[in-house]
């Protein structure tokens, strides 16, 4: 028992908070009775413990604890697309990076150079104040930023996988190039894009929310929780909780996926350091 | 040794151009700025005349060219803003910058590699424990979170220290333990593992076998040779805390090149943001190239890989 809490604690753990996140996304109609858009504006401001409004109010007198939960939702979706379309695109130009060399692999890694020369949150940024702000543009922006990631683990596993013997016996047997690719190279190397997937998942989340804060990305009423915490820093000398819990609640989520991340990087490759 | 430095900065020269070609196109992709900059009223005959003044009314290409011819001078135009040199500008702002961030640099070593060090000598002890749970958490929570909680703490309960702005060495408290605390949470995960990994290698054994106090063994056989994958991560840190300087800056009210940054950005004042990417990234690819010449000092191994 204590070996096993010991190896796959952080996991379990990870995995209550994160089952937690997603059902409080996913039930949020059920667990709240307000809209996160409704306002009241007789009942701005007020402090948690407020009845019919356990977080208390905002400014314009919507239910916090509605907006937190509701914020879970556009944190979630944001970041699994964002995980879907780095992986799905960053994985496949690493694959085919890796096995044809030549001057595709040249140019990505040169382009991963150009976007690595650059902290990530400031081209996810930069990305999205050109293309625009919204849901759709945050999730283009982040994903354009962060793909490389994936290109690189990807591409540096293909070219020591693409040597080994098994690789070679399937090459002589006379397998087609997109089989040897998909059914006998993808599978070694998808442990690493798990692994990525995993530890990008909470950044792009909490990229997300930064991007939010500052201005651009997801933009009010939309309760996220980057503008619920920009909003809050205007009353921050006369209501605390409008910062405290929509951070909190990024907190929590960012803790949970990083802990299952960590679990999951143990368990699959003990290897790996990113 | 002289070849691979000039192929290096060869390869910087390389990769600035080409990060600032990618953004030129991109600020050139969302329309032209200068409507934001000019009355709501303005006649049409104005407007063109603005355009025209600005080289707005070139064919892409010539643009390009132009931008290209001047920026290889130094020469970014000026702020549509704040009518300055846009690269004068940006370089006023980033001493600002490089004090926070050397600061938290400090901080982050000064935390992080201690932290590190005991939690791998004294594993499964309280030590670690408490120091790898506080890590786990230090880089879950938000920077940009901790900096309103500081602030709603420090500055408004308590009133100890200052909101934002720069003055004294208390204004550098809160930014620098808001931009260190994620870099030192990872930090010292990282100086624990690699630690670990070293203490199990034969030549530790050896040395606490001809019998070296455990402490030598630890600071002089141990520690140097866990310090490679540390100095990487400080180096992809230190260009990182660049980009954590953004937020970090926002919050705080400090007056560096991150928050110019934002400012340009929502002001779409593409002169300043071309300028400041320019900055960002000579900065971040030097940094690289110090951490890689670091490595050929802390294990000659490296060097004879590259000749």
């Amino acid at each position: 028992m204590s070996t096993f809490l010991r190896r796959h604690g952080r996991g379990v753990l990870g995995l209550a908070i994160a089952a937690l996140v997603v059902v409080a996304a996913v039930a949020a109609p059920l667990l709240v009775a307000h809209d996160p858009l409704e306002s009241d504006f007789a009942l701005g401001l007020k402090p948690p413990g407020t009845p019919g409004h356990p977080l208390g109010t905002d400014q314009l007198g919507r239910d916090l604890l509605a907006r937190v939960l509701y914020g879970t939702r556009v944190a979630l979706f944001i970041g699994i697309c964002c995980v879907l379309l780095t992986a799905v695109v960053g994985g496949l130009l690493g694959l085919l990076a890796g096995y044809f060399e030549g001057w595709l692999g040249a140019v990505l890694m040169r382009v991963a150079d150009v976007q690595l020369s650059f902290p990530f949150i400031l081209l996810a940024l930069t990305i999205n104040a050109i293309v625009g702000l919204g849901l759709r543009n945050i999730i283009v922006s982040l994903s354009v930023a962060g793909w490389v990631v994936y290109a690189r683990v990807v591409r540096g596993e293909v070219l020591s996988v693409k040597e080994r013997e098994f690789v070679h016996a399937a090459q002589a047997l006379g397998l087609g190039r997109a089989r040897l690719l998909f059914r006998h190279i993808l599978p070694n190397v998808a442990p690493s894009i798990v692994i990525v997937a995993s530890l990008q998942f909470a950044q792009f989340i909490v990229a997300e929310a930064a991007i939010s804060f500052l201005g651009f990305g997801v933009q009010p009423p939309t309760p996220a929780w980057g503008s619920m915490l920009s909003e809050s820093r205007d009353y921050l000398y006369v209501a605390w909780w409008l910062a405290a819990f929509p951070g909190a609640a990024l907190a929590l989520t960012a803790l949970g996926i990083n802990l299952v991340g960590d679990w999951l990087r143990d368990v699959l490759d003990p290897r790996f350091r990113v | 040794m002289r070849a691979y430095l000039l192929s290096r900065l060869g390869q910087t020269v390389l990769v600035v151009f080409l990060s600032l070609t990618a953004v030129f196109f991109l600020t050139r992709l969302g329309g032209d700025p200068v409507l934001l900059f000019l009355p709501m009223d303005i006649q049409a005959k104005d407007l063109t005349e603005f355009r025209e003044r600005l080289g707005f009314n070139d064919p892409l290409p010539v643009q390009y060219a132009r931008f290209v011819g001047r920026a290889a001078l130094g020469d970014f135009g000026e702020s549509l803003r704040y009518k300055q040199d846009a690269l004068g500008l940006v370089l006023e702002r980033l001493p600002a910058t490089l004090r926070l961030g050397l600061t938290a640099l400090a901080l982050t070593f000064l935390v992080a590699v201690p932290v590190g060090v005991l939690s791998a000598v004294r594993r499964g002890s309280a030590i670690d424990f408490l120091g790898m749970g506080a890590a786990v958490l230090g880089q879950a929570v938000p920077g940009f979170w901790l900096g309103l909680m500081l602030i709603y703490l420090f500055s408004v309960r308590l009133g100890w220290l200052p909101t934002g702005g720069t003055g004294g060495a208390l204004h550098f408290v809160m930014p620098c333990v808001v931009l260190a605390s994620f870099y030192a949470a990872r930090m010292a995960r990282l100086t624990r593992s690699s630690v670990l990994d070293t203490l199990n290698e034969e030549f530790v054994l050896t040395a606490r076998a001809k019998g070296l106090a455990e402490r030598i063994v630890i600071a002089k056989h141990a520690l140097k040779n866990s310090a490679i994958p540390i100095v990487t991560l400080a180096g992809l840190d230190t260009g990182q805390l660049l980009g954590g300087a953004v937020i970090t800056e926002t919050i705080f009210a400090w007056p560096g090149l991150g928050r110019l940054t934002v400012q340009a950005l929502l002001n779409r004042d593409f002169p300043v943001v071309l300028a400041a990417v320019f900055v960002f990234s000579v900065t971040y690819t030097l940094i690289n190239l110090a951490v890689d010449l670091l490595y050929g000092w802390l294990d000659p191994r490296t060097r004879r890989a590259r000749a």
